[in-house]
């Protein structure tokens, strides 16, 4: 298992997209995905709107690693995994967790977060709140459990970003700090969050649902992302969101799109099952029908567009009962089929 | 689909004391096009309608045919009654004119110029929403207009957009920031109580920061606190802008647990501040024209018809009733889905009607395409309007 992903050297995954397009939902799936027997993945949450709780059914996260769920087993069997932890991190918590770590100086933090330091920092310099959010998922990547020889802590980190509005410049935090500061303490630490995300250890993931604007939202992402750091961050693949099989064969559909579908033929069909009594019944399913032949459509164009991004491409389907738990597994049961982990 | 009032947003549009109509809403619910199909609607019932958005979505302004929106409204062609202009906000250069109207010249330059401005003016978090208040603010002084609509930032949260004054507000009578502009603004008795923490506070602050990043912020402070003072007066004297009767928030929601909880949170909030709810338009639901035929109903017939295809010899020519057959199953099961999607909508919509049962809501129909010109547009604000 795991050994021929299409991300094998990948250590940190980044996971952005449109706003709803379920860029949580995706992040949590892929971890499931992730963790296979033996192997400890972190879920990271950035935007402080506690959403991998509600998906877990655990009460909000803390600034603190905890345990949610079993990864996915080998069999793609639920609960035989290894272990996924999630965190929820805030730039207030972020600042003095750095503090502490690289100052030993919790205390000198808590009077910095009364005297305002933390507002000032998320005010005044947003790039500043960014290096701190994006230092803890590189810490967590890089993390051992012992000394320099030991084995990682985390097999994987996966980072529920913003959205893919804000990607390019919440990943290019050296250049964002730099502007702000040229040499000085946060700028080394700057430094060192960009050498993971620059690394090959880092991949950043699109979501996107197969409508128009979400597509051109992830064209335009991966064009950003390029143009802002040069190619230095890799992009990953692009994640198919809530995408509906075709219930009809090609020419079916092109013959219900343009609305020329035979409605006696269906009448005809709806009497065999039963439903003959209604005489509106086979015209109206074949309004139904003729819908669902242009929303293929569209979504064919969609991924057609896509594919121009010349990114791995996965694919999960729309779920009409909603996202719960059992629903999560197969998700990742999905992305693990395709390669995505 | 709901118990609850209707929304009639006619009598909004219509309503010539409507002046600022404000869509907030989390990300991805429609947003924009709900703003820009209000705007044309109201403007061909008679208004001179502004679209104010801040999604720079290229399809929409294509829709209005317009070739791009820039930081300045744009007339758009083929609007028949009242006029709709539209426009697109450019923070930077909104935060740029703003320091250059309250600044002398040299100190505009020095601010302008300063790496904690640019940081500031172009990054994502928070200046979009102060921008947008701005904006707003300005549009509707300038009084060129009877109707602005309004679409909020893409925030993280929908409550950003009004609690954008008060974090202002707050940074700026922060003691950090009394701290940094120094004893001329702190005041002798405050600075007698920060002195013992201060050389440990910029200690810190060095230590984290560094020196120059320190300099340069202090620098920046200094500048800025001049004109920080009418900056944040606009910005309040919008809010109660916002408070005023002649505006009406609309909270737009798709039916998803996230959309709709958010929508909860917004009307919940609005009301605490006292702002103006005209109701929810929840966005993208999912009907049936065959909802006479349940889902279950529809399921077990399909059912039925594959199990009578099963006893035919397999390799014998279907022919017709096959075909017809084989439609009338994807047919039902297709039906099937969407009454369950229908179905768990409605349920999702009665959580949020149940906590607000005084909310009136209007609802739109999840579309097959996306829009792509004016006609779409009018056919979204028919569909809001006048209902399905």
């Amino acid at each position: 298992m795991n050994t021929d992903t299409d991300w094998d050297g990948v250590r940190l995954h980044v996971v952005t997209g449109k706003g709803g397009t379920g860029k949580t939902t995706v992040a949590a799936a892929l971890a499931l995905a992730l963790a296979t027997a033996g192997r400890k993945v972190l879920l990271i949450e950035v935007e402080g709107r506690q959403g991998i709780a509600r998906l877990f059914d655990c009460p909000p996260l803390p600034y603190e690693e905890r345990k949610v769920a079993i990864g996915l087993g080998a069999d793609s069997g639920a609960g035989q995994g290894g272990d996924v932890y999630a965190l929820a991190v805030d730039p207030e918590g972020a600042l003095l967790d750095y503090l502490a770590m690289f100052y030993n100086m919790r205390r000198a933090g808590a009077a910095l977060t009364k005297l305002g330091v933390v507002d000032f920092a998320t005010t005044i310099a947003p790039g500043l709140s960014d290096v701190l959010v994006t230092g803890k998922a590189t810490e967590a990547t890089r993390r051992r459990i012992g000394n320099k020889e030991s084995p990682r802590v985390y097999h994987a980190v996966v980072m529920d970003a913003p959205p893919t509005g804000r990607i390019g410049r919440f990943l290019n935090v050296s250049t964002e700090v730099s502007d702000l500061a040229r040499v000085g303490p946060i700028r080394a630490h700057a430094d060192t969050v960009a050498r993971v995300i620059r690394s090959p250890q880092t991949a950043v993931h699109f979501v996107t649902t197969l409508e128009e604007m979400p597509v051109q939202e992830t064209l335009d992402g991966l064009a950003e992302l390029r143009e802002l750091t040069g190619g230095a961050i890799a992009p990953g693949g692009v994640v198919v969101n809530m995408a509906r099989p075709a219930m009809l064969s090609p020419d079916a559909l092109a013959l219900a799109a343009n609305g020329s579908l035979d409605v006696s033929v269906l009448a005809a069909g709806l009497k065999a099952a039963g439903l003959g009594d209604d005489d509106h019944l086979a015209a109206d399913l074949a309004t139904e029908l003729r819908e669902h032949a242009l929303q293929v459509a569209l979504q064919d164009r969609a991924r057609t567009e896509l594919r121009k991004a010349g990114r791995p491409q996965y694919e999960l389907p729309m779920l009409t009962d909603g996202i719960d738990l059992a629903a999560l597994y197969q998700l990742a049961a999905a992305l693990r089929k395709q390669g995505a982990a | 689909m709901t118990n609850a009032p209707r929304l009639d947003l006619d009598r909004i549009i219509d309503d010539r004391r409507t002046r600022i109509i404000v869509c907030c809403g989390s990300g991805g619910v429609g947003k924009t096009t709900t703003a820009a199909a209000l705007g044309l609607r109201a403007a061909e019932r008679g208004r001179h309608a502004c679209v104010l958005t801040v999604d720079p979505a290229r399809r929409l302004a294509q829709s209005m045919g317009l070739t791009s929106l820039d930081n300045t409204p744009r007339q758009v062609d083929g609007v028949d009654g009242g006029s709709l202009h539209a426009m697109m906000l450019d923070m930077k250069r909104t935060f740029d004119e703003i320091v250059e109207a309250h600044a002398d010249p040299d100190r505009a330059a020095q601010i302008l110029a300063n790496p904690f401005y640019q940081s500031l003016s172009s990054s994502f978090a928070g200046t979009q929403e102060y921008m947008a208040m701005e904006k707003l603010g300005q549009l509707r002084h300038a009084d060129e207009w009877d109707l602005i609509v309004v679409d909020t930032p893409p925030s993280r949260s929908a409550l950003d957009f009004l609690d954008a004054p008060q974090r202002l507000g707050r940074f700026l009578d922060g003691r950090l920031i009394r701290v940094l502009t120094g004893p001329a603004r702190a005041g002798r008795s405050v600075m007698g109580v920060l002195n013992a923490g201060f050389s440990m506070m910029t200690g810190a602050l060095t230590k984290i920061l560094g020196a120059q990043v320190l300099k340069d912020a202090q620098t920046f402070v200094t500048a800025l606190d001049t004109m920080f003072g009418g900056f944040r007066e606009r910005a309040e004297s919008t809010y109660r802008l916002l408070q005023a009767p002649g505006t009406a928030f609309v909270v737009v929601a798709t039916p998803e647990p996230d959309a709709l909880r958010e929508a909860s949170y917004f009307v919940e909030r609005l009301d605490t501040e006292r702002m103006p709810l005209a109701g929810l338009i929840l966005n993208r639901v999912h009907t049936s024209p065959a909802s006479r035929l349940s889902a279950a109903r529809s399921l077990a017939a399909s059912e039925a018809l594959d199990y009578q295809n099963e006893r035919l010899v397999p390799g014998s020519p279907i022919g017709a009733d096959g075909t017809a057959q084989a439609l009338a199953v994807a047919a039902l099961r297709l039906h099937a889905e969407r009454m369950q999607l229908g179905k768990r909508e409605r349920r999702l919509a009665e959580h949020f009607t149940s906590a607000h049962p005084a909310v009136p809501v209007a609802e739109v129909p999840a579309q097959p395409e996306d829009v792509h010109d004016l006609d779409g547009l009018r056919v979204v604000g028919k569909m809001l309007c006048e209902g399905f």
